[in-house]
């Protein structure tokens, strides 16, 4: 599994980051990016599909 | 403390048909806000209408609420409270208070000026002053005797945080609470009194706001107000009115706002005791709780202007038109949540917009965040039971939340 953000979407509502800091980071402008190249480890796979279900602007992709 | 003056001019009197002689000004609607929108969602068009503020439309459903959002070709934000009067026609492009009231593309230019000061691990380093405001307020309540003691969650705790914080951060006297709520309450809660009227309290703001910024000319220091008048666009500081301006959308944006959101979730609490005792004894539900805080009690509802004759899904809008935002509302529109109207405290998906949705996320998000879980943490650990008891006096206009509360304490810890 990756995630993917798309960075145009997002509105820094940072909800991914509190989720799953694991996975995602933030900028100075509180836009949310992917950490390394978006590989989700399986143990967080359920962090991963909650973050991409509470982004208000639908900007997080689960590739699987 | 004196008391801010909750009596409004009734410009336009009670409301009787909603649908099409609607007002969320008058005191009736945020009193029975869930009700009258849950009406309206179980229609099949859910949007009000008023000939009241000279034209004004209200949607009530996510869907509707999104799609106007994202529409800035047709939707201007140079006016996003709604009021007597309108914008002047040849505003300047900032707005009277950008980025809010700013239209692309100078509204990205503005945005990305305040951005960096607000961004969460900026902002998560206010944690311990936040704790530590909120426990002087609950020591200032003084003796506490249990099931006799009854505290005002909205004037002695919620409305005091947020005012104290963004005073700290502009760098303003913090003895100026009582003036900077009263400005709060000209501006967002007086809509529907004469323009002349709103001129003069506007006026009053303005030379306030050129004093503070004098004094921080003479003597600057490290908070916002310094900032906003060093940073640059291209190469050039902001104009005066730029930096006036974003300060009056600090300063408004971010009390009364934040206050009505702990006021309504301590309401929540001292109504639902199934969820105050789950909170007390499972302070890790709160992640989850947070959010449903945000969802279920929203306090911000913004506003647009139309910017030329549209037909909106068959509703023929006019050029300068008011076209409300309701988020609270979208957040129960039951076609986007499940169990839409029901709280429920550990919700995992929750894809509120309790912030706003689309280019204008309210800037403070992550402040007011920090300040709604920090407000309630405090105030569930100290008040681990506590009941509504006495008359609760709701908000009127935009921004939804309770300015009396009056809770009995059961429990102290």
């Amino acid at each position: 599994m990756r995630v993917e953000v798309d960075t145009d979407t997002c509105q820094g509502h940072n909800r991914c980051f509190t989720i799953a800091p694991e996975l995602f980071d933030v900028d100075d402008f509180g836009t949310a990016v992917v950490i390394g190249d978006g590989s989700v480890p399986a143990e967080l796979e359920d962090k991963a599909r909650l973050a991409e279900a509470n982004c208000p602007e639908f900007a997080i992709k689960i590739i699987e | 403390m004196t008391d801010i003056d909750d009596t409004h001019t009734d410009l336009y009197g009670p409301v009787t048909d909603w649908a099409n002689d609607f007002d969320h000004a008058v005191p009736e609607y945020n009193e029975r806000a869930h009700e009258i929108w849950a009406e309206f969602q179980a229609t099949e068009c859910p949007m009000a209408r008023s000939e009241r503020y000279s034209g004004l439309w209200a949607p009530f459903s996510h869907e509707f609420v999104h799609e106007i959002a994202y529409d800035t070709d047709h939707f201007t934000s140079q006016g996003v409270v709604v009021n007597t009067g309108r914008p002047m026609i040849e505003a300047p492009a900032v707005g009277p208070a950008p980025p809010i009231t700013s239209d692309p593309p100078f509204h990205n230019i503005a945005r990305r000026l305040l951005l960096p000061p607000f961004a969460p691990k900026v902002i998560a380093e206010w944690e311990p002053e936040v704790r530590r405001l909120c426990n002087d307020l609950l020591d200032r309540m003084g003796d506490i005797t249990d099931g006799e003691s009854i505290v005002d969650g909205a004037t002695q705790y919620a409305q005091s945080i947020p005012v104290n914080v963004i005073a700290r951060m502009l760098g303003f006297p913090t003895e100026d609470e009582e003036l900077f709520r009263g400005f709060v309450h000209d501006v967002l809660e007086r809509i529907n009194e004469p323009v002349e009227e709103r001129m003069q309290f506007m006026g009053l703001l303005d030379a306030y706001l050129d004093e503070q910024i004098t004094d921080h000319r003479n003597n600057p220091r490290d908070d916002l107000t310094t900032y906003l008048m060093n940073v640059e666009i291209d190469g050039n500081k902001l104009s005066h009115e730029h930096v006036r301006g974003s300060i009056v959308l600090l300063l408004i944006a971010g009390i009364d706002t934040t206050w009505s959101a702990i006021g309504s979730s301590l309401w929540h609490l001292g109504t639902h005791p199934d969820d105050l005792s789950r909170l007390a004894t499972d302070p890790e539900v709160m992640t989850f709780a947070l959010e449903e805080f945000l969802r279920a009690y929203a306090p911000v509802t913004m506003a647009r202007l139309v910017k030329e004759d549209h037909d909106f899904h068959g509703c023929p809008m006019k050029a300068n038109d008011w076209v409300l935002l309701p988020f609270p509302a979208a957040n129960r529109d039951p076609a986007q949540f499940e169990r839409a109207t029901e709280f429920v405290i550990d919700r995992q998906v929750n894809r509120h917009g309790a912030f706003g949705l689309g280019i204008h996320r309210c800037l403070g998000s992550n402040l007011a965040r920090l300040e709604l879980k920090v407000a309630i943490e405090e105030f569930v650990a100290r008040f681990p039971s506590f009941t509504v008891d006495g008359d609760v006096t709701w908000s009127v206009g935009q921004i939804r939340g309770p300015r009396r509360l009056p809770l009995r304490v059961l429990a102290t810890s």
